[in-house]
């Protein structure tokens, strides 16, 4: 932009003498006026632009909260052993974070989020309709990874007619994952675990396999051996019998509650994505006696993706010990299961005793799901517990109650200053409050498409943020009108105070959204969770004021000093001299310019 | 609205003004005194903190026609500890937000399950929020590392925009704030929450905002001063103050309104929560921050600016001047011959004219419109 020509089209014909002489020393400041058209153009355009994204992106609402949807939002803290401090960091953060969304998700809640906040907590947020004491059963408990013995283990529910795999019971190699399903065709899988035997230290069974297994050989397999009595092995048994793993419910209070030296019932997803359940011995192995797991791409044995397990010395001993026992017996129980939660994730079956205190678990693995494995046994491993530190429910009902009643307080604030300012500033406040509800539909536009594009969610301090921030948009405008008022108690028409109030009025509106956005950062970054969002919307407010200002309050008012009833001093635009209490002989600005003049000669 | 149009101009003209520098020692005890009692109140009673800082738990229950003796009953029985009891609105049936401390988070489902049945709500209807004792610790602990790294990094860039005295009043001011709001939070056994430090954090930002404009205006009509021999830093600081009073009314004013609208729509409207909270600190704090920016900061920034040896020589000169002035003959010849002592025209325009009845222009910086007689 260039000055200028600035100053050409900012000063009125009877100001030109006096505007050329401030010119050399304001010139900057007439840079913003130059063309309050094209000002006032560009930021309709960014609001139509982005209201047409809004729009396309199909989300015309922000996201809300928890606190406002309905639903439950649970923070979870990450804890460590004494001593392992550097045990939170991020790598362990993320992935406790992917085994807590498959735990929530596997609820059936396909829109509960998990993420991580700050450098400790991990939030869950579970959307309205979901039990929610069941989710927080899920999240709220300690992540435990245990190695059992499988006693016994058929497809659950429905799945008990033979699978299509049933005569493939020699060819090991199911998925122990979910997400295999497709690809899990257990016949297909050229068994190479079979074929590398000596060289993989270990292999998984598909569970399809194994259940195949069983339901051809006999039936005696299924009955368990009796770890501890009789009478509960007999009660076990029945619950066995009983236990469908294909009922969500069922699942969820599985094994619940049981010590990791019980013998228990669990669960768990075989290669065709079926329940399969199982009764499994006394825990042998810890998940904490896992030192690291990770996938592997093994290229010498062909065996394709699989995971490698180091143990600690501790656990080496504890698993050298466990697959002795297991390579001695008959399927299935030469498996063992991994139970992560109470759910088995995979078993593979055992051939010899390990005892170098690495493992190797192959199968049809594909990177994911081999990757996914490795995550779940490293968080066995993670040493860290995760304690419940804060839950919030709030009914649908109640959110909507919070919204309304943010709505409306907003409502009544706006009304109460518009009032205000048009008590106090007349006309004027015709800008100021234009400026309020572009810079209300900025907010708004921007909220909606923040929800998608970085997860915001407007909370209930959020709506407090904006609704405070309602008072330092105003106050720019304030800050902006006594400038003018100052310049026009001074003798100068609109014109000229209109631009030589922007400079100063401009620096000081800077400063103070300056600070203002500093407190919100500072907040922002320091803080955490409601907060956070609190701060957000204080910040992206100031923002939203700064822009509001320069493309739009001032041009308009540019404009507006260009029409008569401001440009008059109508004695309803606010800006009338007389009201403005400057004495009569000063008003017209020959006068003033012409000492003017002499001062400066 | 003419009245206060007038009172704007006649501010702006410096006809009238408070003397806020002069009478500086006046405020600096108020606000001592303010200080002291907001100390001893926190010291001896203490900050009545929510659950969400001491960890317990929060129901809500939906509407219901039981009392709120008998719901206190109902709670203390199922968890064994103390309760309280809230009706949110008024009627008949209203909903209940009952509030328990000290109870664990495993222990609160049982609570509220059995809360469910003597009420005679379905479980599921009864919501809540359940907080580990750690939890308001930790967000306490950011709030205070938040306000730490807030305020050194606010000192620094007010050192740089303005001068360190500045930041420093600034400093001071803001800390008052704080002290009073907290301070008024301990006397009057409001509930501390998460909300209530959103809103004290926020005030810190509000606050500054207001005392950033007043520097600012002060910065601006202090240009210059060695240059010119008629007003002392602290009659100028006087002025920016009195000519940036209609804009910090109004200022607060905005401000308080829609913050006065939350406090009436969370306090009336839905009895207690996060609105009401955060609203309630926002309005005292805001009404402290705006005292201070006028009352204290302003005045320190004088105090502090007129221990530099050169204002010292500056006030020294002035009220030689004057004391000459005086002796020469009547009062009213003082402005008149202000031009001839000036060394600038400019810079004086730019500090001229609070006293002068003809309403000399005050405001022109770097402009040489001021002069007119």
């Amino acid at each position: 932009m260039s000055w200028p020509s600035a100053r050409r089209s900012g000063a009125g014909r009877p100001e030109r003498e006096y505007e050329k002489v401030a010119a050399p020393k304001k010139g900057r400041s007439a840079s913003a006026q130059s063309k309050p058209g094209r000002s006032l153009a560009l930021i309709l355009i960014a609001i139509v632009g982005l209201t047409a994204g809004m729009f396309a992106t199909g989300d015309t609402t922000p996201r809300l909260g928890i606190d406002l949807a309905g639903g439950t939002s649970i923070t979870l803290r990450a804890e460590t052993e004494p001593g392992q401090g550097s045990a939170i960091n991020k790598t362990n953060m993320d992935t406790a974070v992917e085994i807590m969304n498959r735990r929530v998700n596997g609820l059936g809640v396909s829109e509960a989020e998990v993420q991580t906040e700050g450098s400790r907590n991990i939030i869950v947020n579970i959307p309205k309709g979901t039990d929610s004491k069941e989710a927080r059963a899920q999240v709220g408990t300690t992540a435990k990874l245990y190695f059992r013995p499988v006693l016994s283990t058929e497809p659950s529910g429905q799945a008990a007619t033979p699978t299509p795999s049933a005569g493939m019971s020699t060819a090991p190699g199911g998925k122990p994952t979910e997400k295999a399903t497709d690809k899990g065709n257990p016949s297909a899988s050229a068994s190479p675990s079979d074929s590398t035997g000596p060289s993989a230290s270990s292999t998984t069974q598909g569970r399809a396999a194994s259940g195949a297994l069983k339901a051809d050989a006999s039936p005696s397999a299924s009955t368990p051996p009796s770890p501890s009595g009789d009478a509960a092995a007999g009660k076990l048994q029945q619950q066995y019998t009983k236990l469908d793993c294909t009922k969500e419910k069922v699942r969820a209070d599985t094994g619940k509650g049981t010590k990791p030296s019980d013998t228990t019932l669990a669960c768990g997803k075989n290669a065709q994505g079926q329940w399969q359940k199982y009764i499994l011995g006394p825990a042998e192995v810890d998940g904490t006696d896992v030192k690291k797991a990770q996938a592997v791409f093994s290229t010498q044995t062909g065996a394709g993706w699989t995971v490698t397990m180091n143990f600690t010395g501790k656990g080496s001993d504890k698993f050298a010990s466990i697959t002795g026992k297991l390579a001695k017996n008959q399927s299935p129980q030469n498996q063992f299961a991994i139970v992560l939660d109470g759910e088995v994730v995979s078993d593979p079956y055992v051939r010899q005793a390990l005892t170098g205190g690495s493992a190797e678990i192959s199968g049809n693995f594909d990177q994911e799901s081999a990757q996914s494995l490795a995550n779940m046994l490293s968080y066995g491993a993670l040493p860290l517990t995760f304690k419940e530190d804060s839950v919030s429910t709030v009914s649908p009902a109640l959110g909507t109650d919070q919204l309304q009643a943010g709505l409306i307080a907003g409502a009544i604030g706006l009304a109460l200053v518009v009032l205000y300012l048009v008590i106090y500033y007349r006309g004027l406040a015709l800008i100021a409050v234009a400026s309020l509800l572009v810079s209300a539909a900025l907010t708004y536009v921007i909220m909606s498409l923040l929800g998608p594009a970085i997860g915001f969610a407007l909370n209930l301090p959020a709506v407090c943020g904006a609704i405070v921030a309602i008072g330092i948009t105003a106050d720019s405008f304030i800050v902006y009108f006594e400038r003018v008022r100052d310049e026009i108690r001074e003798g100068r028409t609109l014109r000229p105070a209109v631009e030589r109030a922007w400079p100063r009025a401009r620096r000081t509106i800077l400063v103070s959204d300056f600070v203002s956005f500093l407190a919100a950062a500072v907040l922002f970054v320091v803080t955490v969770g409601k907060v956070q969002g609190f701060a957000f919307t204080l910040g992206l407010t100031t923002l939203l004021d700064v822009v509001v200002v320069f493309l739009f309050t001032k041009p308009l008012l540019t404009i507006l000093a260009r029409g008569k009833f401001f440009g008059g001093g109508h004695s309803w635009s606010g800006l009338d001299p007389k009201r403005l209490g400057v004495q009569p002989p000063l008003r017209r600005t020959r006068r003033t310019s012409a000492p003017l003049e002499t001062k400066e000669a | 609205m003419s009245k206060l149009g007038n009172l704007g101009a006649r501010l702006h003209h410096g006809e009238i003004g408070y003397d806020f520098v002069g009478n500086r020692k006046i405020w600096y005890a108020v606000s001592i005194l303010i200080t002291i009692t907001a100390i001893v109140g926190l010291a001896v009673r203490g900050l009545n903190m929510g659950i969400e800082f001491q960890g317990g738990a929060v129901f809500n229950t939906p509407k219901t026609s039981v009392s709120v003796a008998k719901a206190q009953a109902y709670a203390e029985e199922a968890s064994g500890h103390d309760a309280i009891v809230q009706k949110l609105g008024n009627g008949d049936s209203t909903p209940l937000r009952i509030q328990i401390s000290g109870i664990d988070t495993s222990q609160a489902d049982k609570v509220s399950a059995q809360l469910a049945k003597d009420l005679g709500v379905a479980e599921k209807d009864v919501t809540g929020e359940l907080v580990g004792p750690s939890w308001g610790e930790q967000i306490a602990n950011k709030a205070w590392q938040g306000l730490g790294i807030f305020l050194v990094l606010v000192v620094i860039y007010l050192a740089i925009a303005f001068e360190w005295r500045m930041a420093i009043a600034a400093f001071i001011a803001l800390i008052h704030d704080i002290t009073i709001t907290v301070g008024i939070y301990a006397l009057v056994g409001f509930e501390v929450t998460p909300g209530t430090v959103i809103g004290l954090l926020t005030i810190l930002g509000y606050s500054l905002y207001d005392t950033v404009v007043v520097f600012d205006s002060l910065k601006e009509q202090t240009k210059d001063i060695t240059k010119q021999t008629r007003w002392t830093y602290s009659e100028i600081a006087n002025r920016s103050i009195n000519s940036t009073l209609v804009r910090s009314i109004n200022t607060t004013v905005v401000a308080l309104l829609p913050v006065a609208g939350l406090l009436f729509i969370g306090g009336g409207f839905l009895g207690a929560g996060m609105l009401n909270d955060i609203s309630l600190s926002l309005f005292v704090g805001l009404a402290a921050g705006a005292y201070s920016s006028i009352f204290i900061a302003t005045p320190l920034v004088a105090d502090l600016k007129e221990l530099e040896p050169q204002m010292k020589a500056l006030k020294k000169r002035i009220l030689a001047k004057r004391a000459q002035a005086a002796a020469a003959g009547p009062a009213g010849s003082v402005p008149a011959g202000d031009d001839s002592f000036d060394d600038d025209p400019e810079d004086a325009a730019a500090v001229v004219g609070p006293r002068s009845q003809t309403a000399s222009r005050n405001r022109g910086r770097g402009r040489p419109s001021g002069k007119r007689r």
